[in-house]
């Protein structure tokens, strides 16, 4: 079976995770901000290492930018 | 130039210009480059004899190539040009890739031995010219035309017209094929109408070639944002004659005129090199680079070679190495479909082999050249992350990329191998390039597997001698590794090739792997011989 992207809730805590996330980010320019995302891509792309997975991940998540992105009336 | 003294090739009136008839040429080569004279070269090895026409009378003029791979030294040992590369040039295999001022990641090319050949060495492109001219003045086979311009290609159904313009009037002159090694303006290209795309990338880089003693390691060097060329990259690689090769990034907005100027090139070199080290400037260029080829290399009987045919990015030496790999795929078939042994589809299996091959330098150059050159914020962001990371994790050295040094490109997928009947493990798939190893021979001798497979059809036999069958198209010479033959005295040729007792591999004259059995039948090698030729199989199919 090949392996397939994780939909459901996979963190143990959530909010702890998002607070942590948000918190990572405090205090920088954008700039910085766009390095330390770079930077967490990259360590968690390396742990996942799976392919299949990653190329689903970057699908899903283009997907959501595009349907995500506001209208024009939005 | 200082350094070294372009030499003068001299220039006769052709024949043709004194009402002789001029004859119909097998092969006329246009262009007389590293991969127009490898192509004339190889052609003479195989018996054709060729014409060369270059509109020029010397060698290579500036800073051009200088990283000649091992595949390009095994496929020009062959004709004799290998030994004195490798005596002038200077041999590597590390290279370094800093960020700021700390090393991130190194590589080593050649980390296992038992290779005739060196993993690379830095020799400038006028030294390789010249001694490829030096060798093909030296061959009966080859006529070397300078101050010989194509100005005009005639297609047609038997042969070629090619039309030419020398210092002492035009001329035309017919040929079965033309190897159109005319370079990457190429035109021949425009002769025939072709388009060549791809892309530019947006950037500018300052080429320089300086002369300096230095007791740097030879070893390559690159730099992302060194603190002497702050938000650029740099490179620094060592050439023969205590030259060195310094190509500093400087951006889209550099003016390419300005830069050129030594008020504005010393002060960036002395920034990288020392106040205080004396050097002298050889040459300066400013270059923009891009990816492109043409949709097809064989034009019916006109085939493109090298960069008429391609252009890549620097970035991992792909271009002049690229195209060496173009004539040593094409030679053996012109020269097959010549003597009547190989049907003309034959030719058609360049295409089929060297597309996908030129896809993979774009691919590989590309992807080095847009490392280098961010395209956007986000880009840049992602590229400085991972040197960022490289400092300290092991994983993200892997990701950085200076260059991914050429290789010589499998051919899987050509119609020409005979799928494996049998299971084999290791790298020497049907299509493979064959690896060397160090042998002895029955008396006691030295040798090197590459060098005894020579340039015709070989099959070479582990253990016992192959069966040879009767009646072939061609010549077919056999080898021998096993007791009271060729001994494998690291036993690398038996492990690189996973040989048993009775395994034989068919090896096409340049050599790359035609087919491979654990248990050979003459009726098997002489199908698989048809096959590698053109005569049987997918080509005939079409
Ligand atoms: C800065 C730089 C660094 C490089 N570094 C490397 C490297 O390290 N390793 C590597 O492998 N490659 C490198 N390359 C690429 C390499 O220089 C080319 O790939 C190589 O020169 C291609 O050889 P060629 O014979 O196809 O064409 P060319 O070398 O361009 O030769 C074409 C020949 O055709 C002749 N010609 C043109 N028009 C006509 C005509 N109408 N009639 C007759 N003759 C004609 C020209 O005079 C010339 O002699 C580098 C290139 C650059 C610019």
């Amino acid at each position: 079976m090949p392996d397939k992207l994780r939909r459901d809730l996979g963190l143990g805590d959530p909010d702890d995770f998002y607070a942590a996330l948000i918190d990572s980010h405090r205090g920088l320019t954008a700039d910085q901000s766009l390095r330390l995302n770079a930077r967490l891509v990259l360590l968690l792309a390396n742990h996942i290492g799976n392919a299949e997975i990653l190329d689903e991940a970057l699908r899903e998540a283009q997907h959501t930018a595009v349907d995500g992105a506001p209208g024009p009336a939005g | 130039m200082a350094s070294y003294e372009y030499p003068r090739y001299s220039y006769r009136a052709p024949p043709e210009l004194k009402g002789e008839t001029g004859r119909r040429r097998p092969v006329i080569v246009v262009g007389a480059g590293p991969v127009g004279l490898a192509a004339a070269l190889d052609l003479a090895t195989h018996g054709v004899p060729v014409l060369v026409l270059d509109d020029d009378d010397t060698v290579s003029v500036g800073s051009r190539a200088i990283c000649w791979a091992k595949r390009s030294l095994e496929i020009l040992d062959r004709v004799g040009i290998a030994a004195p590369m490798l005596e002038k040039g200077v041999t590597w295999q590390i290279g370094k890739v800093f960020l700021h001022d700390q090393q991130v990641y190194a590589f080593d090319l050649l980390p296992e031995g038992g290779h005739k050949q060196p993993a690379f060495i830095n020799l400038q492109q006028y030294y390789v010219e010249q001694f490829m001219v030096e060798a093909a003045l030296a061959s009966p086979l080859v006529e070397l035309r300078f101050r010989n311009k194509v100005v005009g290609l005639a297609p047609g159904a038997n042969s070629v017209g090619v039309d030419v313009e020398t210092p002492d009037g035009p001329y035309r002159i017919e040929a079965e094929y033309v190897l159109a090694a005319d370079g990457a303006r190429s035109p021949a290209r425009k002769m025939l109408g072709l388009s060549f795309e791809g892309k530019v990338f947006e950037d500018r880089f300052l080429i320089a070639d300086v002369r300096m003693t230095a007791d740097f390691p030879t070893e390559r060097w690159f730099w992302f944002d060194p603190p002497f060329h702050s938000g650029g990259s740099a490179l620094l690689h060592r050439q023969a004659d205590d030259i060195w090769r310094i190509d500093l990034q400087l951006g889209w907005d550099a003016d390419p005129e300005r830069e050129r100027q030594p008020e504005r090139v010393l002060p960036r070199l002395k920034a990288m090199l020392g106040e205080d080290r004396p050097f002298e400037l050889e040459w300066v260029s400013v270059y923009t680079f891009q990816c492109r080829r043409l949709e097809r290399f064989r034009h019916d009987r006109v085939l493109f070679v090298g960069d008429s045919a391609h252009q890549v990015s620097p970035f991992g030496a792909r271009g002049g190495n690229g195209g060496l790999q173009d004539t040593d795929n094409l030679a053996w078939k012109l020269a097959a479909v010549l003597s009547g042994t190989a049907p003309d589809a034959l030719l058609d299996s360049y295409d089929t082999e060297r597309i996908p091959a030129t896809d993979d330098n774009i691919l590989n150059s590309t992807r080095s050249t847009d490392f280098i050159t961010p395209k956007g914020e986000v880009s840049r962001a992602f590229r400085d992350a991972m040197l960022e990371l490289a400092a300290d994790l092991p994983f993200a050295r892997r990701l950085v990329n200076s260059g991914r040094l050429s290789l010589p490109f499998c051919y899987v997928d050509s119609p020409l191998n005979t799928p494996d009947a049998e299971p084999f493990a290791g790298p020497l798939v049907p299509g493979a390039p064959c690896l060397d190893a160090p042998l002895r021979t029955a008396d006691g001798k030295p040798a090197w597997l590459l060098e005894r497979l020579g340039g015709g059809f070989t099959l070479l036999g582990f253990g016992a001698p192959p069966p040879v069958p009767d009646g072939l198209p061609v010549p077919l010479r056999t080898l021998c590794i096993g007791a009271g033959h060729l001994a494998d005295i690291e036993g690398l040729a038996g492990r690189r090739y996973d040989a048993r007792d009775g395994t034989c591999y068919l090896i096409r004259p340049d050599q790359h792997v035609a087919a491979r059995w654990r248990s050979p039948d003459p009726v098997a090698i002489a199908a698989a011989l048809d096959r590698a030729l053109g005569r049987t199989g997918p080509l005939q199919e079409v």
